[in-house]
């Protein structure tokens, strides 16, 4: 799936200027817990979380993360928005709830991790 | 000759100071990039630093957190002000958490991360006396094979 289609699939406005264009990705994880996403999620992956505090883009920057989607239409603060811009995340914000944002990824293809 | 010093780096962590809480993560994982370490490695002691500064971030006062590179291996001391850990074993089994709310609230506080730490490095020791504070010590094998 393009990075370009989340908006689409995901109902979702993107908030940073970079936004991963045309490149594709395949895997995503999903969590608030972002003890859960720095033990188990795969490098290269999507994150859907509804935690928009700093420590998501933290996150997703040490776990190699490519990208950070923030549910039930959760805007985080324009800091948070600064520091995913700083290190090249982009972020959107969906309407659809954790469920459904995942959902419609799976639907797309989407998996947890890639298959080896 | 292979552990001698090739760059070392020192930064300061604050205790409950979430604004920056990530930052000397970052600079270490931005170092590690200059020294063109390989990016599984870097993810791995990335995670690892992340994890035990959001532990100091939570749980102490203050640290000192420092970032050895030799040729042989990418080691992280973070030395922390605080209340320490009574019982060391049991903080190391998943699941086991003191975290208050506001720690849970900033999606951490799940038991996991001294856990996280063992598993993203080659090697750890954790020291502590309650009522002082706590000493962690992990690195990776620039020759390992990656995760255990």
């Amino acid at each position: 799936m393009k990075f370009s289609d989340i908006g689409k699939i995901l109902d979702a406005e993107l908030l940073t200027g970079c936004s991963g264009g045309e490149a594709e990705f395949e895997i995503a994880c999903s969590a608030d817990l972002m003890s859960d996403i720095l033990a188990h999620a795969c490098s290269g992956a999507v994150l859907v979380t509804g935690l928009t505090t700093a420590q998501a883009v933290r996150t997703a920057e040490m776990a190699d993360l490519t990208a950070i989607i923030f549910v039930r239409n959760k805007r985080p603060p324009q800091e948070v928005i600064q520091l995913g811009e700083a290190k090249g995340i982009p972020i959107w914000v969906s309407k659809f709830n954790m469920f459904e944002s995942c959902g419609r990824l799976y639907a797309q293809g989407i998996r947890t991790a890639r298959i080896e | 000759m292979c552990n001698e010093t090739l760059y070392s780096q020192a930064f300061e962590i604050q205790g409950m100071d979430f604004i920056n809480a990530g930052r000397v993560s970052s600079a270490i994982k931005e170092t590690l990039k200059s020294l063109d370490v390989p990016p599984r490695m870097i993810r791995r002691m990335a995670i690892a630093a992340f994890e035990a500064e959001m532990n100091v971030v939570c749980y102490a006062e203050e640290a000192t957190c420092e970032l050895i590179v030799t040729e042989g291996f990418i080691k992280v001391v973070i030395t922390d002000k605080g209340d320490g850990i009574e019982d060391v074993e049991l903080a190391m089994q998943e699941g086991y958490s003191t975290a208050t709310d506001l720690i849970r609230e900033m999606g951490f506080g799940a038991g996991i991360g001294l856990p996280n730490i063992k598993k993203n490095s080659d090697s750890m020791v954790i020291e502590s006396v309650p009522g002082k504070g706590t000493r962690i010590e992990f690195q990776v094998d620039r020759n390992g094979q990656g995760d255990k």
